[in-house]
């Protein structure tokens, strides 16, 4: 069967391929929204958390045994709590100053993450065995089992954060508190605590993104900076305003890499960065985004 | 309107206070250009020519970070551009040293036209993005233009005339050539700040609403100091390629981008002399620890973090604020 003078085969494949990339999108540009939405940081070392996240799965995996489903839980802790440490330790001087030190000192941290990894481990890249091996009949096509279970454990944790955050009481402080903290302080909320939580839990989820993206592509320290940059576009498509739209611009910008791949690949690189020149033409402040 | 009397009579005060700094940092420009002439003597002239270039870069950037208050995270797109621009005219087309700068200024500055009119679209840390995202772009068109020698880059770009008076092959005569252009970059962007134009610059930096409820289209303004920051970084892009004979895709990488950051932050943001400090300082470490340079990453991530943390206004701006205090005495 062929689609376009494409083999739908090749076209479900590239799909399949675009989605599971979405899913770090998503993931990925999820923590960056919750941390902004709070902090009004752009958090810069997310990419370095996420090649963390992949780091800590292969550590726990080479040195103490800890599979994959266990690493699942326990690399996003130990990111989260190594967050956690740089907002107690450093990011907290900058509260008043202008935002823009707070990218940079982020930015340092980046540097200072991808550099040791790559001073202990070296910068080629370290394959990390795939926990599900296999592939499932979809009835269209054949996926691999682990891709579709990276795009479901994506898509069921930004659910739960979603549902976390809209619907709990945690989720309505948290969402007060980006709206005006001081106020929510006065209401007797331990607004520097709240704060460090959400930073350690978005790092949290970059960990537990990079911690799924292991088997995926190859562990090696740069696969962090390659990829934030492209969520960074991702973010400025999607527009900061709201979690939902930060999941869709991820999961449909992942989609249309896909599509771009089967259709023009010497564009498949940059097509997201000329959708975000489109949108900063018609719609500067994002799909979702609030102007701000 | 019963403050007119007071409020004539600050600004000549303050008018004469301005006008010695502005001598002042000509002065130290003059002592910092007498001591490039002589630091051949005691170390590796290369290192130096680096230095001269990467300072020109981060004038060039200061002039939109410091002076306009716009954050660009991807400015080596802008000398990355204009290493290939420049490395091109000079190697394929056989271009003076000259004429390849002034190609590699044009091309830089129509890149910061296109970019530059989105970019001041939106505001601070999103701008940082937006230019970041571009120049990770520009980075992708590279590997795969056919022009830029891909991952090779463009390699040994020869080194001919300059001017027609200087020949480069020599090294002196090079060394000279670069110092002439960094000096010129010097005074266009201190004429730039200092000149009415670079005022509205810094209303805009200070207070945009302001500026705009005064009558100003600071976007126009915001874009013009873009595309000049542009233009003169596309030119230390293209010295840099005709010194070391190469171009290539670290030119346009984001690790460049947050160096001249990095540089700018260290020397003084939104000083006049600060860039070449930051400059001098980073180039001087990189090459001190030449030796261990798998470490750099490490190293210049550590100086953002400290200087973030600890001293923000950077060494030329920690030694303004010292003397402003001493003299207020």
């Amino acid at each position: 069967m062929e689609i376009f003078g494409i083999p739908a085969q090749a076209l479900y494949g590239q799909l399949a391929l675009g989605l599971v990339n979405g899913a770090f999108y998503a993931l990925l540009s999820l923590g960056l929204a919750i941390i902004f939405g709070l902090l009004n940081l752009i958090n810069f070392a997310h990419g370095a958390q996420y090649m963390l996240g992949a780091y800590v799965a292969w550590m726990l995996l080479s040195y103490l045994g800890i599979g994959f489903w266990g690493a699942l839980i326990l690399a996003p802790l130990v990111v989260a709590m190594l967050g956690m440490a740089l907002e107690r330790g450093l990011l907290r001087h900058l509260r008043d100053v202008d935002q823009i030190y707070g990218l940079l000192l982020t930015f340092g941290v980046a540097l200072i993450l991808e550099g040791l990894v790559a001073q202990t481990y070296g910068w080629s890249g370290m394959p990390y065995p795939n926990p599900l091996p296999g592939s499932v009949d979809l009835g269209f096509m054949r996926m691999p089992m682990y891709r579709l279970a990276a795009i479901a454990i994506s898509l069921v944790v930004c659910l739960a954060v979603w549902i976390a955050i809209e619907r709990t009481k945690l989720g309505a402080y948290l969402r007060a508190a980006s709206e005006d903290a001081d106020m929510v302080q006065a209401f007797g909320v331990n607004i520097p605590r709240l704060i460090m939580l959400t930073y350690g839990f978005g790092v949290g989820l970059a960990g537990l993104a990079g911690v799924v993206a292991a088997p995926v592509y190859q562990v090696s320290p740069a696969m962090g900076s390659n990829l934030i940059i492209v969520v960074f576009a991702v973010v400025v498509i999607g527009g900061m305003g709201s979690i939902a739209g930060s999941v869709i611009a991820g999961f449909g910008l992942g989609l249309i890499e896909g599509l771009t791949k089967v259709f023009y690949p010497a564009a498949s690189t940059t097509v997201i960065f000329f959708i975000m020149i489109l949108i900063l033409i018609f719609r500067p402040s994002g799909l979702f985004g609030s102007t701000r | 309107m019963t403050s007119s009397t007071t409020t004539l009579a600050a600004p000549q005060s303050e008018r004469r206070m301005t006008q010695r700094r502005r001598m002042a940092e000509l002065g130290l420009f003059a002592a910092i250009v007498l001591m490039l002439l002589l630091a051949p003597l005691v170390m590796n002239p290369f290192v130096v020519m680096k230095i001269m270039c990467f300072a020109m870069f981060a004038l060039a950037l200061n002039l939109l970070m410091g002076f306009t208050g716009i954050v660009s995270f991807g400015h080596a797109m802008f000398f990355g551009s204009g290493a290939y621009a420049g490395g091109y005219a000079i190697k394929a087309l056989g271009w003076p040293l000259e004429a390849g700068i002034l190609l590699a200024a044009a091309s830089a500055a129509l890149l910061g036209l296109g970019t530059g009119v989105l970019a001041v679209r939106r505001h601070g840390i999103y701008t940082a993005m937006v230019t970041l995202a571009f120049a990770q772009m520009l980075l992708f068109l590279a590997i795969q233009a056919p022009f830029t020698g891909g991952e090779d880059g463009l390699q040994s770009i020869p080194r001919g005339y300059f001017l027609g008076l200087l020949d480069t092959r020599n090294e002196f005569q090079l060394f000279l050539a670069t110092l002439i252009l960094f000096v010129v970059v010097f005074l266009i962007v201190f004429r730039t700040v200092h000149s009415p134009f670079g005022q509205t610059l810094k209303a805009i930096r200070e207070n945009e609403t302001r500026a705009i409820s005064l009558g100003y289209r600071t976007n126009r303004y915001k874009l013009a100091a873009f595309v000049l920051s542009a233009a003169l970084s596309g030119a230390a892009g293209a010295m840099k390629a005709a010194v070391f004979e190469l171009a290539s895709l670290t030119d346009v990488s984001w690790h460049t981008s947050g160096e001249v950051v990095l540089m700018n932050l260290v020397g003084g943001i939104g000083t006049m002399l600060g860039p070449i400090a930051g400059a001098a300082m980073i180039i001087g470490i990189q090459e001190f620890l030449s030796g261990i340079e798998d470490w750099i990453l490490v190293i210049n991530g550590v100086i953002f973090v400290v200087v973030v943390i600890a001293f923000r206004k950077g060494i030329v701006g920690e030694i303004i604020g010292f003397l402003a205090r001493h003299e207020g005495r």
